[in-house]
């Protein structure tokens, strides 16, 4: 394939379909759907202004914090678990309904809790970012390789080497795996914790657009959050690339024939 | 063996929630100890009104399932059979799967209010992507003899469908149902608690503004249980629809 049809393929539609949503709404008097030209107009001034600061980086600084804390804590316990067939076993039926519990329910408990503040909304993306990592490294700790364990007895590694090594080494393609659900399942929280009972951030803001019929504002808003959703998976996969270059290349080496 | 260590997990779980309020060590306002919420929750069941918002919850769950299932499948095999629209599909629907579904909130709630229809447009929003991502997983793995063979022997259209693209898909479309009911289940009870739609989340929130903890925790207990549910109910679907797939025959013991 050229470049040149590549690149045709890629932006063909989604340029067709911003155009025609552009075109479509372009007269529209419907109160409920502005014309997109209002809509990309008001955005700079909506959320270039004093609300940058205000509202959506501490939202992503809380999401940040939330999900790395989350990430650690999970890996940590993941190695834990996933290493000893007993407390795997004692521990599995308990991890299996927790994870079940669909995270915005805990909103409300973490309200009482912790208040209204900054500490809950990152209590909620921990509490919801960390299951699918948490259960993830458990599954890839398990299945390290015998033929490595084994080896690694052999040549006596162990202590923190066997760890970063062998299990962390072995492990970290599901581990990878983990933190991209986790990562999804972050911003979905990083916006609801905002929508119960919150003075800032990016989720109070739309919802504060939507109370106050400002529905250009509002539908920017959900603008926004699209767009923030498509950048960071963007760079949640270049992240990926580089730390699991090693195992595409065996991937792709061991499929060649 | 596994079944009883895994009941001590349960159980030493429950007793841990119930002695740390009891020494003390947190608040019984915020975190009411295990017995009262099970006090609670048998009292929950024993009212019509719970089972109505079990009822409904279950309800609206399962249409948005079913929904983005039917819609999911669909677009995937007619996408994914052709291959210049899945090359020029593919950039969109990367673009269009990592929107956080919670985006649409206030966009739904101005549209349609606080009702069912709301809650739906997120579930099946937020279910459609996981499965039409592996239904276009499932068609691009078509075995390349088998459809030559289908090819040779001229079958038609919907006759390759039928014996080529489905059985080789099912295995996708399932794991994409799974994933896609885990997500819809969580979006129907967050639209429930955040929109208001009748349901366990819209009882949640209810106990929240009236300060009924226990009920609160009750509830929750509750929404874990439907997961738990949810989860061993499409487990035992995959394995019956997947029967007859060698993955799933590896199983049994020879």
């Amino acid at each position: 394939m050229t470049v040149l049809r590549r690149v045709v393929l890629a932006l063909g539609l989604p340029v067709v379909l911003v155009a025609a949503w552009w075109f479509a709404s372009a007269g529209s008097t419907d109160f409920y759907f502005p014309p997109l030209a209002t809509i990309v107009e008001v955005f700079p001034e909506t959320w270039f202004g004093s609300r940058l600061t205000d509202d959506v980086l501490p939202s992503l600084a809380r999401l940040g914090i939330g999900y790395a804390a989350a990430l650690l804590l999970g890996v940590a316990l993941g190695i834990v678990i996933g290493s000893n067939r007993w407390v795997r076993a004692t521990t599995e039926p308990l991890l299996e309904f927790l994870r079940a519990i669909p995270p915005p329910v805990l909103v409300p408990i973490l309200i009482l809790v912790a208040g209204i503040g900054d500490t809950m909304k990152v209590l909620v993306i921990v509490s919801g970012c960390l299951w699918p990592v948490l259960l993830n490294t458990v599954e890839g700790v398990r299945s390290v390789d015998d033929v490595l364990a084994d080896t690694c007895r052999t040549y006596r590694i162990r202590g923190r080497l066997r760890w970063w090594h062998l299990v962390v080494r072995s492990a970290s393609p599901q581990i990878v795996t983990g933190a991209r659900q986790a990562l999804s399942v972050g911003i979905i929280l990083m916006v609801i914790s905002e929508m119960f009972a919150a003075n800032s951030g990016l989720g109070y803001s739309v919802i504060q657009f939507k109370d106050g019929f400002q529905i250009p504002q509002m539908w920017s808003g959900v603008i926004l959050l699209g767009l923030l959703g498509v950048l960071l998976s963007v760079l949640f996969r270049l992240v990926e690339h580089r730390v699991l270059s090693w195992y595409h290349g065996s991937r792709t080496a061991s499929e060649e024939p | 063996m596994r079944l009883v260590l895994g009941l001590a997990g349960l159980l030493g779980f429950g007793v841990l929630l119930e002695l740390a309020p009891r020494i003390g060590l947190v608040s019984e306002r915020y975190a009411p100890p295990t017995s009262t919420i099970l006090t609670t929750l048998a009292e929950q069941a024993g009212e019509a009104r719970f089972w109505t918002a079990v009822l409904d919850t279950t309800r609206t769950w399962l249409l948005g399932l079913a929904i983005a299932v039917l819609l999911g499948v669909l677009a995937g095999i007619a996408l994914g059979s052709v291959p210049i629209v899945r090359a020029a599909t593919s950039s969109t629907i990367e673009f269009l799967r990592p929107i956080p579904s919670v985006a649409l909130i206030p966009l739904v709630v101005v549209l349609y209010g606080p009702t069912v229809t709301s809650t739906l447009v997120l579930v099946v929003y937020a279910a459609f992507w996981q499965v039409l991502v592996q239904v276009l997983h499932g068609v691009a793995d078509i075995d390349p003899v088998a459809h030559d063979t289908a090819r040779s022997y001229r079958l038609g259209r919907l006759a390759r469908v039928r014996y080529l693209v489905w059985p080789t898909a099912l295995p996708y479309v399932v794991t994409g149902v799974r994933l896609a009911a885990t997500v819809a289940l969580i979006l129907t009870i967050t639209g429930e608690l955040v929109i208001g739609p009748p349901g366990l989340g819209q009882e949640i929130a209810i106990a929240r503004t009236s300060g009924a903890v226990p009920a609160m925790y009750a509830l929750i207990v509750v929404t874990g249980l439907f997961g738990v549910v949810a989860n061993v109910m499409t487990r035992a679907a995959e394995r019956r629809a997947l029967h007859w797939h060698p993955s799933m025959r590896t199983e049994v013991p020879a």
